[in-house]
């Protein structure tokens, strides 16, 4: 079900330190508590994440902006489990996350989440169905091809299922990588810079498909962005700085 | 220049630190390795030749006959103040008591050896001396096995014919004799003024009769110029360069064989070069990119690369070569003792065919890419993610293409042997890469269809994703299995077909030699040794030397090939039948009638008949004993030689050769235990000479099995070469492979599913494979089998079950070991975008 406004206005927290607490019944989403991230060893040590603390409600949409080399990426990472933190610890649906070993958190990035990159990532060896069908075979899926087909038609390209990525225009293969991250119907989607290397017009549609099918499939989603219109359509945005975030 | 020399060196050095480099430098070090090997190995042959020719002839020169040599030429050579030495050759039996055994007994006279000395024991206390002296008259010195065979010690008395001499020494080496692969009797050397006592020496033996000649070059060239013109029939000069003529020509074949099979391999390394050096290129132009926008010049930019290329291919060619000079120590134990002696050590001159083709294949492959970096404009080196290719595609292959196609005419030596050749290899991938293109399209459909796990589907499916590499890797793997297995196939179905298609009482000796009034005894013997043989075949044996055909003389000079030279120039035997030999095949004409008894016919086997270019119906003159007798062919024949039955060339009906004098001959099989009995009839017949086939064909077979294991250590090269396609094959799609790795793990997958996936791609290449290199190698050995060897075909299952096993289990493997590092990869890479 997908929550009005003003309701999800009022699940969300923000904080730097959340307190596990005062969270009403766990049902954040994502949780991260405490989170560091740190490089190198004494004074070559550099500190990108310090601390962190971030709650992201079910269904909500946010924001992450900051400039380059602030660690937006990083930050990514280790909600995505793409990384460990070296501090702090990440909850997934109330779940334990970043303290899974590799594997285990593997397993639930393909049973929850989806991802858009910037510059797409689609094999170039495979077609648009191949590609978007990829999540859905790595869960064993046996309706991976129908509902592949399906959403490749949601995203306008039900005429293209066959060919590659270097026979799609840079929309197009946004597109594909866009239908490959909703197919499998995640509860979180995270975005990096999904319109990063779209003209402006093309990645205004992208990103009228992104929230359209992200309204109706009520998808979590965390989107790394410079672009601050399109940081603006989301709920809530969030600034990265000095390796806190805080709120716009 | 020092400074775009140091630059050459940072970048490669740094490039190899990447990894960028070693599949190329790998697949470089196997193409010069598998050349020099063949080469450092062949070249050690020839110089063993060339050392041992002075050696062989015990002289500077020879003149070599089947006569008595006319006294004038020892009176030319006399004048031409050359020294000369005259021997004698024949085949006879050597007996001791009960004991015989069949001997290569050479006479010679007291100025022999001009050149090269003995080594003779002549006492059991002594040590082995080296002499330059011969037997003296009424002594022989015999080698060892034939001392063994007969129990021989220094002293005793050794049965020549009619007379009988005294063992005066063990012969260990002798210089005419310095390792023959081909020589199977043992040596008894005597004196030539024994001879005539032995009365072996009678019409029809077949002598080789030598005038061994030493002195200063020019007055010896001289004599050569003067007396080849003048030299009879049957006559022929002999010098170190040609002598033993078969051993060079065999020694030219393997030569081109061995070379055109390394060839093979550096096919497919040149293939896996050009794989190889796509991560070089790009590499290389992030670099050149970098540095035109710092300022270079085109010309630093050609320099750089010019430097590079020529440093890797110093580095490979050193390498290849030293690996090549260890291989061929390989190559030379494998062979085995087929030269008696130790062959001289390896000379230098492969280095530089090494070094050479390392120049020109990496050159080949890289002058293309230094061409196309040096033209680029600057603006589009600084564009993100820019395709280099201002070449057209065929400019790229071009110089390899040629480079190819110009080793190949080298070492082929004939141009139609190097375009058969082209075309084979052209053939032979055309084949397997529509197989394998084939079979990678059956299989992505089968992966379609929901029978297996979604993780082993999309393993499957990478062989039609990436359709052109996964053909190229086919083909290489299956080419280095492909050529293993025919050459294990066709050794093993020869053998196996030799084996079973001989009779268990398939004739085991011959003996030559008999005399007319000889014959019944003979028959009667041969029947009650082998009772299979109720009626034993005796053959007549009339030595006839060819002198017309059509009533036009027939010459050696009218014939290139050596066998027909040799063939015409030499006399053979002719032979009379009834009946033809019920092994034996009419392919033309028809055999006589009985009431043709005396008729002029001849019917001629189809190998020499092809050879001197001789057809049904020509009429051919031969001089047997001075006399001239004309044959018109009525048929040709097929002969099964490897029946181990007696046969002959030409045969004439039963009478029409009746007013000529001639020897016999037979062929029976002598049970095991049965020795004494032969002994006991050649005490009764000494002049019988008697050949034991049965050693002799082990012996064969022994030099065949040799060989083979010799060549198939160079198709090990091929295998290797295959192995190296993949490698680079791999080192090509490392990018690719790098992120379909990262990408499935950011969507979920475990790493066991990624090594599934990878494991499931490479273990789909080892199936394709191997069933091509099953499918193409059994068609060629089942044509080689049913067309030129004319032996029965069977598959050999065991041996395709083990390709397949051994391609499963190496080609996953190798795979997993050049991945592995990518399967642990953190997907965040992919968020490096921001």
């Amino acid at each position: 079900m997908l929550l009005s406004e003003s309701e999800s206005e009022n699940n969300f927290n923000l904080t730097h330190q959340p307190k596990k607490s005062t969270l009403a019944k766990n049902t954040s989403a994502i949780l991260a508590t405490n989170l560091s991230k740190h490089v190198g060893d004494g004074a070559n040590k550099i500190e990108i994440l310090n601390n962190l603390g971030l709650e992201v409600e079910q269904g909500e949409s946010v924001a992450i902006v900051g400039s380059s080399g602030s660690g937006k990426s990083t930050l990514l990472a280790l909600l995505a489990g793409l990384d460990v933190p070296t501090a702090g610890a990440v909850e997934v649906a109330g779940q334990p996350f970043s303290t899974l070993d590799e594997d285990a958190r593997a397993a639930m990035r393909g049973a929850q989440m989806g991802f858009v990159f910037q510059s797409f990532q689609l094999l170039p060896t495979m077609t648009a169905l191949e590609n978007v069908m990829l999540p859905m075979q790595l869960a064993n899926r046996k309706d991976a091809k129908q509902m592949a087909m399906a959403t490749l038609e949601k995203v306008g390209l039900a005429e293209r299922l066959q060919h590659y990525p270097k026979q799609l225009s840079g929309g197009e293969q946004q597109r594909v990588a866009i239908a490959r991250a909703f197919a499998p119907q995640p509860a979180i989607l995270f975005a990096d810079e999904p319109t990063g290397n779209l003209d402006i017009t093309t990645g205004e549609r992208i990103i009228d498909l992104l929230f359209s099918l992200n309204l109706q499939a009520n998808t979590t989603l965390i989107l790394v962005t410079h672009d601050v219109q399109l940081a603006q359509r989301c709920r809530r945005t969030l600034t990265l700085q000095h390796g806190r975030l805080s709120a716009i | 220049m020092s400074l775009n020399f140091n630059l050459a060196w940072q970048q490669l050095r740094s490039q190899w630190q990447a990894g960028d480099l070693r599949a190329l430098v790998l697949a470089l070090v196997l193409a010069v390795s598998s050349i020099t090997a063949v080469n450092f190995f062949t070249y050690r042959i020839a110089a063993h030749l060339n050392n041992q020719g002075g050696m062989l002839l015990g002289g500077d020169a020879v003149i070599i006959a089947d006569h008595a040599i006319p006294p004038q030429y020892r009176v030319e050579a006399k004048q031409h103040s050359l020294q000369s030495a005259s021997t004698l050759e024949f085949a006879s039996m050597a007996i001791k008591a009960d004991k015989n055994i069949l001997a290569e007994i050479k006479a010679l006279d007291d100025n022999f050896p001009l050149i090269g000395d003995f080594d003779v024991q002549f006492s059991a206390e002594k040590s082995v001396q080296n002499v330059r002296t011969r037997p003296a008259k009424g002594e022989v010195w015999v080698e060892p096995r034939l001392a063994n065979a007969l129990n021989l010690k220094l002293g005793d008395q050794l049965e020549l014919g009619a007379t009988q001499l005294k063992v005066a020494g063990i012969l260990l080496r002798e210089p005419s004799r310095g390792g023959d692969i081909f020589s199977f009797a043992p040596r008894v050397m005597m004196h030539m003024d024994d001879v005539p006592t032995t009365e072996l020496i009678q019409f029809g033996s077949r002598v080789k009769y030598q005038l061994v000649l030493a002195g200063n070059a020019e007055k010896l060239k001289q004599f050569t110029n003067k007396m080849t013109p003048n030299l009879q029939r049957g006559e022929r000069i002999e010098d170190v360069k040609t002598a033993r003529p078969e051993i060079r020509s065999a020694l030219d074949k393997a030569e081109t064989f061995l070379g055109l099979s390394a060839m093979v391999s550096v096919v497919l390394a040149i293939v896996a070069m050009l794989l190889a050096s796509a991560p070089y290129v790009a590499r290389s132009q992030e670099a050149a990119a970098l540095m035109r926008c710092f300022g270079a010049s085109k010309a630093n930019i050609e320099n750089i690369m010019l430097i590079q290329t020529a440093m890797l291919a110093a580095i490979g060619g050193v390498a290849g070569c030293l690996l090549g000079y260890l291989v061929q120590f390989g190559l030379a134990h494998f062979a085995g003792k087929l030269f008696l002696e130790s062959l001289p050590a390896p000379n230098l001159t492969p280095v530089a065919m090494g070094l050479l083709l390392s120049f020109a294949i990496l050159f080949a492959i890289m002058l293309p890419h230094i061409r196309a970096l040096k033209n680029i404009p600057t603006i589009q080196i600084l564009r993100r993610n820019f395709v280099l290719t201002p070449n057209k595609i065929w400019m790229n292959y071009l110089p390899v293409i040629i480079v190819i196609t110009l080793l190949i005419f080298l070492l082929a030596k004939t141009s139609k042997l190097a375009l058969a050749f082209l075309a084979g290899i052209f053939g032979i991938c055309l084949v397997a890469g529509v197989l394998a293109y084939g079979l990678a399209l059956m299989l992505h459909r089968l992966s379609q269809n929901n029978i297996f796990d979604n993780i082993i589907s999309l393993g499957m499916g990478n062989l039609k994703r990436r359709l052109g590499l996964s053909i190229a890797q086919i083909i290489g793997f299956s080419l280095g299995a492909m050529v293993l297995m025919l050459l294990v196939m066709i050794k093993t179905d020869l053998m196996q077909s030799w084996q079973s298609s001989l009779p268990v009482d398939a004739p085991n000796r011959f003996i030559v030699n008999i005399q007319q009034n000889q014959v019944e005894p003979v028959k009667k013997f041969v029947s009650q040794i082998s009772p299979s043989e109720s009626n034993p075949q005796v053959f007549a044996m009339i030595r006839g030397r060819l002198l017309e055909k059509n009533d036009l003389p027939i010459n050696a000079e009218m014939f290139t090939e050596e066998r027909a030279k040799r063939l015409v120039s030499r006399e053979f035997n002719l032979s009379s039948a009834a009946e033809m030999q019920t092994d034996n095949k009419l392919l033309e004409g028809r055999w006589w009638r009985a009431d043709e008894a005396a008729a002029p016919l001849l019917s001629l086997e189809f190998d020499i008949a092809q050879a001197l270019n001789i057809k049904l119906g020509d009429s051919l003159t031969y001089d047997i004993a001075g006399s001239k007798i004309t044959l018109t062919v009525a048929s040709i024949r097929k002969v099964e030689w490897d029946s181990m039955r007696a046969n002959f060339f030409a045969v004439t009906p039963p009478e029409t050769l009746a007013q000529f004098s001639a020897s016999y001959m037979t062929a029976f099989y002598l049970p095991k235990s049965q020795d004494n009995v032969l002994n006991s009839m050649l005490q009764q017949f000494p002049n019988f000479t008697v050949i034991d086939v049965a050693s002799i064909m082990n012996q064969v077979r022994d030099i065949m099995s040799k060989l083979a294991t010799a060549v198939s250590f160079v198709f090990g090269f091929c295998v290797l070469a295959g192995v190296a396609v993949l490698y680079a094959a791999l080192v090509a799609t490392r990018s690719v492979r790098l992120q379909e790795a990262s990408l499935l793990r950011a969507f979920g997958a475990s790493r066991r599913q990624v090594t599934l996936m990878l494991l499931t791609e490479f273990a789909s290449i080892a199936v394709l494979a191997s069933i091509v290199a099953v499918l193409v190698a059994s068609g060629l050995s089942y044509y080689l089998s049913r067309y030129v060897l004319d032996i029965g075909y069977q598959f050999n299952l065991p041996l395709a079950l083990s390709v397949l096993v051994l391609a499963l289990i190496f080609i996953p493997l190798t795979a997993w070991l050049v991945i592995r590092g990518y399967l642990n990869v953190a997907p965040k890479q992919l968020l490096n975008s921001i």
